[in-house]
C-alpha cells in the first residue's frame, strides 16, 4: 500500500514539476532568470504576459490557434460522424479496407506530407490561411474520430434505428434528433481529441503558413538570437491553459474515452 | 467443514446508526448448522449479500462476531477462512486451462502437484468436467464457467462454507434446473455446507433444507419449505413465498374470534389479549380457503378466475378487501358472488408483522 | 448480429473519402512523382527510374549512410522509450486510485502534459534541463555529474527519452486504467478467496485483460515516437551534430532545408512503407485478438 502511494506521488510530481518551472519562469524578469537560481519568483512581475497580450505579433498567434484548431474540430467530427454509422452499421464494397487505409493515415509520419502539402495548398490558394492548416489536420482527425465515433455507436443498440424509421422518422431527422443525443459522451470524446491534436501539432503548422501558429511563432523566437526567456515561458503557459481547460470539463469522460481503447 | 456462528452480528454503511433504516443488517444471532444446504432468500436490498460478504469476509461488521466452529474469524482475512464464493458474474481466469482453473486455490496454499492432480481430477469428476480438463476456459459457455467457479471452491478439501451470490443469474433457463439439480447432488455427496443467496423462491425452495428469509436488514425467518409455507413468521414471509401469496386482512382478535371486515371468524385457539397498540392482521394462504357457490360462510365478490393449469386462482373481494382463492377444478364459481370459508386451523394470527405465538 | 450489407452506406462515407483522399492521395502522387524525377532547376524534370531508391538504400552512399543512421537512431530511441514508458504505465495505472476525489486529480494532472503543444513540451524540457536556468540541469551538475544536453550526446538522449516519458507515459498509464477499470469487484474476490498472491492476480486476471490496450497503446507510442519531430527539433535540433537526428527532422531537412526534392521522396516513400506495414501487423494482431475474444 505505501509503495503504491509512493509511486503515484512521485510519478505525479515528475509531471508537475516541469510544468511549475514553466510557471515560475514566466513570471520572473530576464535578470533573475540568468542571475541566479530560484525556486519561485522574487520580482514577481507580469511584464511578459504584458509583452503577449499588447504585442499582435503575439496574441495573433492565439487567435490564429484557435481558428484552425475550432474549424478542424467541428469538420473532422461533422464529417467523420455519417461515416462512423455506416461503418457501424453496414457492410459495404470495400469496407474493411476503407476502414485501415483511414487509419493508416493517422498513423503517417507529418514530415512525410510536409512538401507535398506546401505545394498542394500553395497550388490552390490556400497557402497562409487558418483553413489550410484546418484541413490538413484531417488528414489525422478524420480517421481518430471515425475509430472513436464507430466504437460509441456501435454500442447503441441497433433496434433505436429500426424503431425510429418504423415510427416514420427520415434519416437525417432520426440522426440529429435522436441518435446524436445518445451518443453525445462519445462525440465529446471525439471533438477532444481532435482539438488535442490539432493544438498540439506543430510541423504541418508551420510549413502551411508564414508563422501563422502560436507554436511556431514561439519556434521562432526561440531561434533567435539573445533568448527571451521569461517572454518564451509565458507564451508556454498561455498555450498550456486552453489544454488545461478542456480537460477539466472533460475529466468525467476521459477514463470513458480512453475505455474504448480508441485513441 | 464448519458450523457457523452469528453472534450478535449487524452492519451499518455508516457510523453510530440510530434509526432503524441506517441498518444494512440489523443486529442477530443465529446458528447454522454444519453440512448444512441453506438459502438466504429475500428481494433486492434486503441485506443478503451484505450478510454473505461478512460470512466470507470481504466486508468487516460494523458489530458483532461470526464463529466458525466456534473460533472467532471475523478479524481473519479473506484468504484465511477456508471459505469459497461462487458470484453471480462467472469468474475464470480466462487464460488458463479449466484444469489449471480448478488447481490455482491449491496451487497458491503451495500444495504438491501430485496432491493437486488427484484433487482436480476428483472434483472434475463430481462436476462433470473431466473431458474438458484441458480447454482454454476464456470460449466456454456460463453454465460451465460457474461450474468451475465452484469447483475452485470444492477443490480445497477443508473449505469451511461454499457462498453462492445469485449463481444462476447468467445461466440459460434450461440450464438453469440441470445445474441447480447437479449443485444440490454435489452438496449432498460433499457435505459441505452451502449458503446460497437468491430473490427466486423456487430456487430456494428447491435447493435448500433451510431457508432464511430476510426482509429489510432482518433475518425474519428459518425454516424448511415446508415450515415457511404452513407458518409464515412474517406477513412479509406469508406472501413472499408461494404463489399466489398469503392473505393478509386487517382483523381484530378476541379470544377464540377474530373480527374481519366485521364478519366474525372462528380461530383454532383462543389468544391471549393483544397489544392494543400493534397492527393485527389476520394471514391465511389462498390454498387453505374453500371457496363455493352455496350460501354459507363469507359473502364475496368474484373479480376473475385465473386458470394455471393445474388448479385455478379466483380473485375476489371481501367488502373491498382483495383475496386470492385456488378452487379446485370442478368448483363451481361461476357467478359473481360466492362464499368462502377458512380453515381455522390454518389461520394465523400477526401483530405489526410478526407471528402470534402465545 | 450481423451487419447488413448496403453499398449506399458509401454515400455516407463519401465525405470523409473525399477529404481524406484529397490530403493523402494527391500529396503521395506528388511525392511518387517527385521520387522517380531529377530536376536542375528551372521546373524542368527528367526520369530517374529507380536511382533516388537504389542510392537511399545503398549504406555507403552519403544519402544511404544518413538515412540507415537516422533509421537506427529512431528504432533505437522508440525501443528505450517503449521499454521504459509500457512497464511505468502499467505500475502507474496500478497505482491509481479506484474512487474518490483522488481519481480526478490524477486524471487531469497526468492528461495535462498530453494536451501541451509539441513545441512546448521542448520549450518545457529546453529550460528545466539547461544547467543554468534549468533545475534539473542544476540539480544534476550539483550533483557533481557532467550534464549539457546541448554538447554531450549521452546527455542530449538521456534528456529527450525523459522528456518523452513525462510527455507520454500518461497515455499509457490512462489507456490501462480504463482497462483495469473493466474489471468487474468479482475478480478480485475470487482471487482472495483463491487465496492469490498480488502477483498471481497481476499476471492471471490484471494482464490478461489489459492484453488490448496494451497492444493499441504500443501501436500508438510505437508509430508516434518513430517519427517524432517537434520535441528533438526545440530541444536539441537534432544534435550534437547528428546524434539526436530521427528520420523525421531529416526528412524535413531534406525537403524543406535543401529543396532535395527526388531524394526526400524517396526517402518520404520509403518511411512510410515502414510505417505502413508495421501499422498492418499491428491491426492483424489486434483484429485476430478481438475475434479470440468474441469466440
Amino acid at each position: 500500500m505505501r509503495t503504491k502511494h509512493f509511486i503515484l506521488a512521485f510519478y505525479l510530481l515528475f509531471m508537475l514539476i516541469p510544468i511549475y518551472w514553466l510557471v515560475n519562469m514566466s513570471f520572473k524578469t530576464n535578470a533573475e532568470i540568468t542571475q541566479q537560481l530560484t525556486l519561485w519568483p522574487e520580482n514577481f512581475t507580469l511584464a511578459n504576459y504584458t509583452v503577449i497580450f499588447t504585442d499582435p505579433a503575439w496574441y495573433m498567434g492565439y487567435v490564429h490557434s484557435i481558428q484552425y484548431v475550432a474549424m478542424n474540430t467541428v469538420l473532422s467530427v461533422a464529417f467523420a460522424l455519417p461515416a462512423a454509422y455506416a461503418f457501424s452499421r453496414y457492410r459495404f464494397l470495400g469496407d474493411k479496407h476503407l476502414f485501415f487505409w483511414l487509419l493508416t493515415n493517422r498513423m503517417a509520419p507529418p514530415a512525410v506530407f510536409a512538401l507535398p502539402f506546401f505545394n498542394l495548398y500553395s497550388a490552390v490558394g490556400l497557402f497562409d490561411t487558418p483553413l489550410a492548416i484546418a484541413l490538413a489536420h484531417c488528414i489525422f482527425n478524420i480517421p481518430l474520430a471515425v475509430w472513436i465515433l464507430e466504437g460509441f455507436m456501435s454500442g447503441v443498440p441497433r433496434e433505436i434505428d429500426e424503431t425510429a424509421y418504423i415510427d416514420g422518422y427520415s434519416f437525417p431527422r432520426f440522426f440529429v434528433k435522436i441518435f446524436m443525443p445518445l451518443i453525445a459522451p462519445g462525440i465529446g470524446v471525439a471533438a477532444f481529441f481532435c482539438f488535442m491534436f490539432s493544438w498540439v501539432e506543430l510541423l504541418l503548422g508551420r510549413t502551411l503558413t508564414n508563422n501563422m501558429p502560436i507554436s511556431s511563432i514561439m519556434t521562432r523566437t526561440a531561434s533567435a538570437a539573445g533568448m527571451d526567456w521569461g517572454l518564451l515561458a509565458a507564451a508556454g503557459v498561455l498555450t498550456i491553459i486552453p489544454g488545461a481547460l478542456v480537460i477539466w470539463f472533460v475529466r468525467n469522460y476521459i477514463a470513458k474515452g480512453f475505455a474504448l481503447g480508441r485513441v | 467443514m464448519a458450523r457457523i456462528d452469528l453472534a450478535d452480528l449487524g452492519h451499518a454503511y455508516r457510523p453510530n446508526p440510530t434509526k432503524p433504516s441506517d441498518w444494512a443488517l440489523k443486529p442477530m444471532t443465529h446458528v447454522w448448522e454444519d453440512g448444512g444446504a441453506y438459502a438466504l432468500l429475500g428481494p433486492s436490498g434486503c441485506g443478503k449479500t451484505t450478510l454473505l460478504n461478512i460470512i466470507s469476509g470481504l466486508v468487516t461488521p460494523s458489530q458483532g462476531r461470526v464463529l466458525f466452529d466456534g473460533k472467532d474469524v471475523t478479524d481473519l482475512a479473506v484468504e484465511k477462512r477456508n471459505i469459497a464464493q461462487v458470484f453471480q458474474f462467472p469468474v475464470v481466469y480466462d487464460t488458463m486451462s479449466v484444469a489449471d482453473n480448478l488447481a490455482f486455490p491449491l496451487r497458491n496454499r503451495g500444495m504438491d502437484e501430485a496432491a493437486v492432480q488427484t484433487r482436480v481430477a476428483e472434483v472434475a469428476d463430481m462436476l462433470d468436467l473431466t473431458a474438458d480438463l484441458t480447454r482454454k476456459a476464456r470460449g466456454l459457455t456460463a453454465d460451465m464457467k460457474q461450474k468451475i467457479s465452484l469447483g475452485r471452491g470444492l477443490v480445497r478439501a477443508n473449505v469451511g462454507a461454499i457462498l453462492f451470490d445469485e449463481p444462476l443469474t447468467v445461466i440459460d433457463p434450461h440450464m438453469k434446473w440441470q445445474l441447480r439439480a447437479q449443485l444440490k447432488q454435489v452438496q449432498e455427496r460433499s457435505g459441505v455446507t452451502m449458503i446460497y443467496v437468491t430473490h427466486d423462491q423456487t430456487e430456494a425452495l428447491t435447493f435448500a433444507k433451510k431457508v432464511v428469509v430476510m426482509f429489510e436488514g432482518e433475518v425474519v425467518q428459518i425454516g424448511t419449505p415446508q415450515e415457511l409455507f404452513e407458518a409464515p413468521a412474517h406477513t412479509f414471509v406469508g406472501y413472499f413465498i408461494g404463489s399466489p401469496g398469503m392473505n393478509v386482512m386487517p382483523a381484530t382478535v378476541e379470544g377464540g374470534t377474530a373480527t374481519i371486515m366485521g364478519h366474525k371468524i372462528k380461530l383454532s385457539r383462543a389468544y391471549k389479549k393483544l397489544n392494543a397498540k400493534a397492527r393485527i392482521e389476520a394471514g391465511i394462504r389462498p390454498e387453505f380457503i374453500s371457496i363455493a357457490a352455496k350460501k354459507d360462510g363469507i359473502p364475496v365478490q368474484v373479480k376473475r378466475v385465473e386458470d394455471t393449469g393445474r388448479f385455478r386462482i379466483a380473485r375476489v373481494e371481501l367488502d373491498g378487501l382483495p383475496l386470492s382463492v385456488v378452487a379446485p377444478e370442478n368448483a363451481k364459481i361461476d357467478g359473481t358472488t360466492a362464499h368462502l370459508s377458512f380453515d381455522p386451523a390454518r389461520m394465523h394470527i400477526y401483530a405489526d408483522g410478526h407471528l402470534v405465538r402465545d | 448480429m450481423d451487419k447488413p450489407i448496403n453499398n449506399r452506406a458509401w454515400f455516407l462515407v463519401l465525405p470523409v473519402f473525399i477529404i481524406v483522399a484529397f490530403n493523402a492521395i494527391l500529396p503521395l502522387m506528388t511525392v511518387v512523382n517527385y521520387s522517380v524525377q531529377d530536376t536542375f532547376g528551372n521546373n524542368e524534370f527528367f526520369w530517374n527510374g529507380i536511382g533516388w531508391f537504389t542510392e537511399l538504400l545503398d549504406p555507403s552512399t552519403d544519402l544511404g549512410g544518413r538515412f540507415f543512421d537516422s533509421l537506427g537512431r529512431n528504432f533505437m530511441f522508440s525501443g528505450i522509450i517503449l521499454a521504459i514508458q509500457v512497464p511505468l504505465g502499467i505500475l502507474v495505472s496500478l497505482a491509481m486510485p479506484k474512487k474518490g476525489w483522488g481519481v480526478a486529480a490524477c486524471l487531469v494532472i497526468m492528461a495535462l502534459p498530453l494536451l501541451v503543444p509539441w513545441n512546448v513540451v521542448g520549450t518545457i524540457w529546453q529550460i528545466f534541463a539547461r544547467g543554468d536556468i534549468g533545475l534539473l540541469g542544476y540539480i544534476v551538475n550539483a550533483m557533481g555529474l557532467n550534464y549539457n544536453y546541448t554538447q554531450d550526446v549521452l546527455s542530449a538522449w538521456i534528456t529527450i527519452i525523459v522528456m518523452d516519458v513525462w510527455h507520454w507515459t500518461s497515455l499509457i498509464a490512462l489507456l490501462c486504467y480504463a482497462g483495469l477499470k473493466s474489471i468487474p469487484d468479482a475478480y478480485y474476490q475470487a482471487a482472495r478467496i483463491d487465496g492469490a498472491s498480488r502477483w498471481a492476480v497481476f499476471r492471471t486476471i490484471e494482464l490478461p485483460k489489459l492484453r488490448r490496450v496494451l497492444l493499441i497503446g504500443v501501436l500508438l507510442r510505437f508509430m508516434d515516437s518513430f517519427m517524432i519531430y517537434t520535441e528533438p527539433f526545440v530541444v536539441t535540433g537534432g544534435g550534437p551534430g547528428n546524434s539526436t537526428t530521427g528520420l523525421s527532422i531529416d526528412l524535413v531537412k531534406l525537403a524543406l532545408g535543401q529543396f532535395d526534392l527526388g531524394r526526400a521522396a524517396a526517402m518520404s516513400i520509403v518511411y512510410n512503407l515502414i510505417i505502413l506495414t508495421t501499422c498492418w501487423i499491428f491491426y492483424t494482431v489486434m483484429v485476430n485478438v478481438d475475434a479470440e475474444r468474441k469466440s
